[in-house]
């Protein structure tokens, strides 16, 4: 082989050498010993938002939020947010619920007395759907979110959906006693 | 000659607790027969064509040495030795014809004879295919009568069963090597095979198409027993979970019912009604864990409760670290379950 060939050649193996870094996944999620983790693991993880989207489902978040356009909650893929968009505020929210009836699935008792739901999400599974929650009105990076899904089609799939820039929204009336 | 017997015992009973060679070539059913039989087949007529094919080549190799390299002149006339050779040609490719015709009849006439093996009556069973475990539903006309499990299916012996394969996320396949073939299961569509086993026994089931990174540990017990042991089973499957008695068990119901166990799996009865993971009710009395993972030993449903990613990484259950005295009430709690 010519001598400039052998090069390319040489220079073409390290890039697919150094392009084959694969994501790290934590096959152990929610162990004691895992440190904190950081917001970014979630949010630009592919794999975390797509196992959000799947506990989305899983859990039922769909019975009030239905994929996004709310119902009996509010809407998830627009840029309202009642109670914060952060990823901590998120979490917040799904673990101690809020008032006027979301649950609090990190715990027995939420800000909603009454509303309740048996069981824990475990810490991590809650940071992955907070990260896929974001993922609704496009907050995270257009390559980790995922793309269209197998069911019949009624939004824009999430890595289409353009970025809504959050605006914090009034908190609605207090439910009737 | 006493001394012996209750070892043997205790080995037959240990034998009798694995299910036999999981093989294709090991038939107990009629389908799988054929399908043995049709292996059989195309395996000796191979054989027979290889070992001839070979001994030919060996043949020529043998005869030119012998000869020598010697540049000595062809004797015979071209045109004769043109003809002679064309003859052997043309005889070698019609019967090379005869015998791949005789392949394709055999194969279409066994394929639709293990395919018409289907029986309007018989008792249908709902397998839905699920990263990476199997949900069994058998159906009854009346509705208090459906059993739902999971990853073990029982039938009984000689009877047709029906099965109807449902996916719920990708494309899994239903295959007992045992007894017949491969049937795959396609989220959005209703297949169906008809399954019947001859011989009793406990048979290993397979998921056989790639469906993730668990596909090669989704596997299931389908056991094959005589007809009142058979409704004997499906009986005691009926009824709701067993109510906890003693202390730790009410304990282990309350750490199953306030952790994450609660948000997926149902145990009738009680108010876990989650159809995300496998059925509970009757946990205590499967023969293994984890779709076919784990014997379903103490100290396997210990780890598996606990930390099922160090069994099977990317499983869809997480961890869930117990204190040891939640642990062991838990554990206490699963095996009532019968």
């Amino acid at each position: 082989m010519r001598l400039s060939l052998r090069f390319l050649f040489l220079l073409a193996a390290c890039g697919v050498a150094l392009g084959c870094r694969r994501e790290e996944r934590d096959y152990r999620p929610g162990m004691p010993f895992i440190s904190a983790p950081r917001f970014a693991d979630y949010d630009e993880s592919a794999y975390s938002v797509s196992e959000g989207k799947r506990l989305f489902q899983a859990f039922n978040c769909n019975g009030c939020h239905s994929l996004g356009g709310g119902g009996m909650g509010p809407a998830l893929m627009d840029d309202a947010w009642i109670y914060g968009y952060e990823p901590e505020q998120i979490f917040e929210t799904i673990s101690h619920g809020r008032p006027n009836g979301m649950p609090a699935f990190g715990g027995p008792e939420g800000a909603t007395p009454g509303v309740t739901v048996a069981g824990t999400v475990p810490k991590y599974q809650r940071w992955q759907l907070a990260a896929y929650v974001r993922s609704l009105s496009g907050l995270v990076p257009r390559n980790a979110a995922p793309s269209r899904s197998d069911h019949m089609k009624n939004k824009p799939p999430e890595n289409e959906q353009d970025p809504q820039s959050p605006v914090v929204a009034p908190p609605p009336p207090e439910m009737p006693k | 000659m006493t001394r012996w017997l209750p070892f043997a015992v205790v080995v037959a009973a240990a034998g009798c607790a694995v299910p036999q060679r999981q093989s294709a070539l090991d038939p107990a059913g009629v389908q799988a027969g054929r399908i043995h039989g049709l292996w059989d087949l195309y395996l000796w007529v191979c054989v027979a064509v290889y070992v001839l094919a070979m001994a030919v080549l060996m043949a020529a190799i043998v005869r030119r040495t012998r000869a020598g390299a010697s540049d000595a002149p062809v004797t015979e006339p071209p045109v004769n030795r043109e003809l002679r050779m064309g003859v052997v040609v043309a005889a070698c490719v019609g019967v090379t014809a005869v015998i791949l015709f005789v392949f394709l009849i055999s194969d279409f006439v066994t394929g639709n004879r293990i395919n018409a093996l289907t029986d309007p009556a018989a008792q249908t069973v709902i397998v839905t295919g699920h990263q990476w475990w199997w949900e069994v539903q058998y159906q009854d006309a009346t509705p208090s009568n459906i059993v739902t499990c999971a990853n073990e299916i029982h039938v009984p012996v000689g009877r047709t069963i029906h099965f109807e394969l449902q996916a719920a996320d990708v494309i899994h396949s239903f295959w007992v090597p045992n007894l017949h073939g491969k049937t795959d299961l396609i989220p959005g569509h209703t297949t169906h095979t008809f399954v019947r086993a001859d011989q009793p026994g406990e048979y290993w089931g397979q998921c056989a198409e790639f469906c993730g990174f668990q596909h090669a540990n989704m596997r299931f017990v389908l056991v094959a027993e005589p007809e009142e042991d058979f409704q004997h089973w499906l009986a005691a499957q009926r009824p709701p979970a067993a109510e906890p008695t003693t202390e730790s068990q009410k304990k282990g119901q309350t750490v199953f019912l306030t952790r994450s166990y609660v948000l997926c799996h149902t145990i009738t009865g009680t108010p876990a009604a989650s159809r995300v993971g496998p059925d509970l009710t009757h946990v205590g009395s499967r023969p293994r864990l984890g779709a076919g993972t784990l014997p379903n030993t103490r100290g396997n449903l210990a780890g598996w409760v606990s930390d099922p990613h160090g069994v099977k990484p990317g499983v869809r259950m997480p961890p869930n670290p117990l204190e040891p005295d939640e642990l062991r009430a838990l554990l206490d709690y699963l095996e009532n379950l019968k």
